[in-house]
């Protein structure tokens, strides 16, 4: 599983740094942070959650 | 349990339906909407689609090759028209439904003022919506008046006056989004629209359209008239229940769940339509918001798959955002019935700030400007019941 952000259209809602922190990252400076794009299994439910409940759609999963 | 129906084909339909399938439900899901769209988002139909910066079939949520490789039927333009709750039975105009499961989501419409609207007042809640209110922005620039400074109007306002238009805001209310946000923020969203040059014009109602077969102003409760080209009508939304009336099931604005979302044997409800007493706040509450449609619908389905004992409340800190001009407004938690609103971190007039709202001694909600971070961290600590002491405390270091 591979983590995908288009950043065009990300917005920095941050709504997937508060489901996933492991992977998301949104700093001080208002750009989201990706800081594990290949997460293991075992958050592939967390990340799922956070690419339905982005604001933008702007997540989505690559497999391999 | 074989068959599930859900009612209402928006996001919190679609997302009950890929919710069962993630949680590994195999009998038939059938999604029955009043739209004759496939899903799709309605938050950039105010923003990027009334901006022409997206076609709107950019707002389509989900293709029919996806529904169908997620086995999720799909009736889109179909009312379901009643429902026979003992008989587990619905009905629409041409057949009848039979379901082991049900799913409310059938959202809400918009409230409409109780006189004749001519052509060129709009209101914008479907797609169909925002592809007759585009065409008819597209003259270049005219004169808009936004009757309602709720969430859609003063997103529409930021949106016209973003390109070009003379608009006009006119609300009954004291200030613009009061009960999203309450009387101090709104009064910073007055600002806000002020400064980017809107006419807003507050504590004063409509009387009436101008015009016969066109708009051409808007009669005001103070005597005066505002002219207009086109008028957007924003002033809340009312659920979609009246299908629902002498079927069993509780109506009070909404269909009544119990704290699991459960509003009858094999029924629940999510999204505008469902309301339901949230313990985290204990407030029985019914949310309009993009982000609760989902988390609520996922929740919702869970519910209509589990066994009593698993049945967990759906406690979730409300959020939503708001993009306006240049700012991010996002809001977690309840801002109606604060003690106190207190701006914690930045300031107002540098647009970068977040605002908490106390209730007793809890954190109950936060009011961010262009500070996403600050208001999810605050809404984790609503969640867990925090302080308004150790919210401020977080929020300064």
């Amino acid at each position: 599983m591979r983590v995908v952000v288009d950043f065009d259209l990300c917005e920095s809602n941050a709504v997937c740094m508060q489901i996933v922190p492991e992977v998301f990252e949104v700093r001080d400076d208002d750009f989201l942070y990706i800081l594990n794009e290949t997460p293991g299994e075992e958050l592939r439910d967390k990340v799922e959650e956070a690419v339905q409940r982005c604001p933008k759609q702007a997540i989505s999963l690559a497999e391999g | 349990m074989q068959r599930i129906a859900i009612v209402g084909a928006s996001l919190a339909g679609l997302r009950a339906a890929q919710e069962l399938r993630r949680r590994g439900f195999t009998g038939n899901v059938r999604l029955i909407g009043a739209d004759p769209e496939l899903p799709y988002d309605r938050p950039p139909l105010s923003k990027q689609v009334l901006a022409g910066e997206w076609e709107p079939a950019r707002a389509m949520l989900i293709d029919r090759k996806a529904l169908r490789s997620d086995d999720i039927e799909i009736s889109t333009g179909t009312a379901v028209t009643s429902l026979d709750l003992g008989g587990r039975r619905l009905s629409t105009e041409h057949e009848s439904i039979d379901y082991d499961g049900l799913v409310i989501a059938t959202g809400a419409r918009p409230r409409r003022l109780p006189t004749a609207t001519p052509a060129g007042v709009h209101e914008l809640r479907t797609l169909a919506d925002a592809r007759s209110l585009v065409a008819d922005l597209s003259d270049g620039p005219q004169t808009i008046v936004v009757v309602g400074a709720g969430f859609i109007g003063a997103e529409v306002a930021a949106t016209c006056r973003s390109q070009g238009h003379r608009v006009t805001i006119v609300e009954v209310a004291p200030v613009p989004m009061e009960r999203a946000v309450g009387a101090e923020m709104g009064a910073v969203m007055a600002d806000l629209h002020r400064r980017h040059g809107v006419d807003v014009r507050l504590g004063v109602a409509v009387d009436q359209f101008v015009g016969d077969e066109r708009v051409a102003g808007v009669e005001l409760g103070d005597g005066s008239t505002l002219e207009a080209d086109v008028v957007v009508v924003g002033i809340g939304v009312v659920p979609n229940t009246e299908w629902l009336e002498g079927s069993g099931l509780v109506l009070d604005n909404g269909v009544v769940c119990d704290a699991t979302l459960l509003a009858a044997p094999g029924v629940v409800a999510a999204g505008d339509v469902a309301r339901w007493p949230n313990l985290l706040f204990d407030e029985t509450m019914r949310i309009e918001h993009w982000d609760n449609a989902g988390d609520q619908a996922a929740a919702a389905a869970r519910r209509l798959l589990a066994t009593g004992a698993e049945a967990q409340a759906f406690t979730p800190v409300p959020w939503f955002w708001s993009d306006q001009y240049d700012r991010k407004v996002q809001v977690a938690g309840r801002t109606n019935d604060a003690d106190e609103v207190v701006v914690a971190h930045g300031a107002v007039d540098e647009g970068r700030f977040v605002a908490l709202y106390r209730r007793g001694e809890r954190l109950a909600g936060a009011f961010g400007m262009n500070r996403p971070r600050h208001v999810i961290s605050s809404r984790a600590l609503i969640a867990e019941r925090g302080s308004f002491a150790e919210a401020i405390d977080r929020l300064t270091d």
